[in-house]
């Protein structure tokens, strides 16, 4: 009877898999597919509703206009991968834009100092919200939310609401802005700079201990604890790293706007998550990558670029990116129910 | 203080080929251990002796201490009073990692393991080794090659045959494959003892009868050998000496060849004792 039982068993363990289940399977070993997926698709069929969506200018300019919300999904993608989610990374993000500008416009300090010091700044917020986290006990939603209020409020506070143009500010801060060719492409070197972050973030994700560990703190925190990682240093490593990353988004945000304003971001910190979460990131923790998260933020951003290019109102990409979110969630808790 | 004293051991219902176990010094001893909870006695001066070689298994019923005695002997938890003894010496864990550092393995009932991590990841986790050279001291570069031949080194040693490839996601593995990993992961790492709290538990007849085939390949390399059960034929299967949790004291320690399971299950629920 046992034989009988075992082979039917194994009969069952040898049956084909059908499509729909290679699929998930696929998704399961590579989060990034169905957002490069989504991004190509996108890319096609802007660029049949017009032509010059495919334009090395339009490209160029694609690039240019995800910088910022690009670099902000780095630090969002390392919170979220924790199992948490960052609500301040728009606040510490004009917090050390504010700093880096009227440090070196009003105060005189040297543009190199100003850039250091605003990027010491963004590492202290994030390491506050790591403690508090991690010291407190607090979960990341409410500590996040309230230092969003917080250092939204110290920004506002410190630079009086006005804003600071880059004719005032030091070429050192204005640096990122700049512009050159690659090829038919126009860059920035901010472009260039996030591409580099990307690059240094994702090696420290997939290669080494520490990334290794991000993913099991955010799957299952007290099997992690039980297998001997130190939970909660990782985690407070995290949030910090991600206030050095907010740091260089405020440099990149004044080359990009060409000024150091409070309201300069306004829509930073969902951009960020949308960008995370369209690609291919888990809200629950322990699963995605950084490459989606960068293939969101082009998506997203395609969107902004092709409607306009389409001559479609913008509430239309309001809307698309909101049926995105839900369709990428629903994919992730497809891919979770993965079997062998 | 520096020398223990063994706790009396009869050997008589001890089969003669398995008697020379007992001969050398115990690895790991508990003498008086006490821990309260407020009001609540965990543990009400219990002693215990393990040997190399050996599967001591673990019963009780709920609530008898089983627990608590497993995570003061491996750190997780702190003694009010009493002392552990490693080969002789008196040791005192602060936290589960220390234990871990002195050889002492623990397979947790919720086996801790990550589900989307891949087995080798699993196996390494928290001990994971760099590449040779500057690629690993200073980009601090895993060796993912190495520690996934080495992973599989680990699974095939414990004769694990339906786990093949280690770079699988252990969320895709069935519950006796997930015991597997845990226990592979245990047996790469504890060089004393590993303990294993209810490994049976979520497990079907043919599962079960490979996770002890794995205690009894773990006992026969040498470790020594903690088995917390509630099945009492898987028990009676494994052990070589049975140690009696009873409202937080140990009733007695005896062997599946000098009492059968009712006989045991009698002493564990208090309804016959143990002559002494």
């Amino acid at each position: 009877m046992s034989s009988s039982t075992s082979a039917a068993a194994a009969e069952f363990a040898r049956r084909r898999q059908s499509p729909v289940q290679r699929i998930q399977h696929l998704l399961h070993g590579y989060p990034w597919l169905s957002p490069l997926f989504l991004l190509v698709l996108t890319f096609v069929v802007f660029s049949i509703l017009n032509p010059r969506f495919a334009s090395p200018n339009a490209q160029s300019l694609l690039f240019q206009q995800v910088a910022v919300v690009a670099c902000l999904a780095i630090g969002q993608t390392l919170v979220i991968l924790t199992a948490g989610i960052d609500l301040s990374v728009g606040a510490i993000t004009i917090l050390a834009m504010m700093v880096m500008a009227t440090l070196a416009a009003e105060n005189g300090v040297a543009g190199w100092l100003a850039i250091l010091i605003g990027i010491a700044l963004a590492v202290g917020a994030g390491a506050l919200n790591g403690l508090l986290v991690t010291r407190v006990g607090l979960p990341p939603f409410i500590v996040t939310l309230g230092t969003l209020s917080i250092f939204t409020a110290i920004a506002l506070l410190y630079s009086g609401g006005s804003s600071i143009q880059n004719n005032r500010l030091p070429d050192i801060i204005n640096f990122t802005g700049e512009t050159f060719s690659v090829g038919p492409f126009r860059v920035t070197v901010g472009v260039i700079m996030v591409l580099l972050l990307y690059a240094i973030v994702g090696f420290a994700l997939t290669q080494t201990a520490w990334g290794r560990h991000i993913f099991a703190v955010g799957d299952d925190p007290e099997s992690a604890r039980l297998s001997g990682v130190a939970s909660k240093r990782i985690l407070l490593s995290v949030y910090t790293v991600a206030g050095l990353i907010y740091g260089f988004a405020a440099w990149i945000q004044i080359g990009r706007a060409g000024s150091a304003t409070a309201n300069g971001i306004p829509d930073a910190n969902l951009d960020s998550i949308t960008a995370v979460v369209i690609g291919g990131t888990s809200l629950f923790g322990g699963r995605g990558g950084l490459i989606g998260s960068l293939l969101g933020a082009l998506i997203v951003g395609s969107f902004t670029l092709g409607l306009s290019l389409a001559g479609v109102d913008q509430q239309w990409r309001l809307l698309a990116i909101g049926v995105l979110v839900i369709v990428a969630v629903s994919v992730d808790q497809w891919i979770r129910k993965v079997k062998a | 203080m520096s020398t223990i004293e063994r706790l009396p051991l009869s050997v008589d219902h001890i089969p003669e080929t398995k008697r020379s176990v007992y001969d050398a010094e115990p690895i790991l001893s508990a003498r008086n251990l006490v821990i309260t909870f407020g009001r609540v006695i965990g543990l009400d001066g219990v002693d215990l002796d393990l040997y190399r070689g050996e599967v001591l298994a673990v019963i009780g019923d709920n609530g008898a201490g089983k627990s608590t005695l497993i995570k003061c002997l491996t750190g997780a938890y702190q003694q009010d009073t009493g002392d552990v003894f490693l080969e002789g010496r008196p040791v005192s864990f602060k936290r589960p990692q220390d234990a871990r550092e002195a050889g002492i393995e623990t397979v947790y009932q919720q086996l801790a393991v990550i589900p989307a991590l891949d087995i080798a990841s699993n196996l390494y986790l928290a001990r994971e080794e760099r590449r040779p050279g500057p690629l690993g001291s200073v980009f601090r570069m895993l060796d993912k090659k190495g520690m996934k031949v080495r992973a599989g080194d680990s699974v095939q040693r414990l004769g694990i045959q339906t786990i093949q490839n280690m770079g699988q996601a252990v969320e895709t593995l069935s519950g006796g494959q997930r015991q597997a990993v845990a226990v592979a992961r245990a047996a790469a790492f504890g060089s004393r003892v590993v303990v294993l709290d209810e490994p049976t538990a979520a497990l079907g007849v043919k599962e079960s009868g490979m996770v002890l085939d794995m205690v009894k390949q773990l006992r026969d390399s040498g470790l020594a050998v903690i088995l917390i059960s509630h099945n009492m034929p898987h028990v009676w299967e494994a052990a070589d000496r049975i140690h009696i949790q009873r409202l937080g004291g140990c009733a007695g320690v005896i062997t599946p060849q000098s009492h059968d399971m009712g006989e045991g299950v009698a002493i564990m629920t208090g309804a016959t004792q143990l002559a002494s």
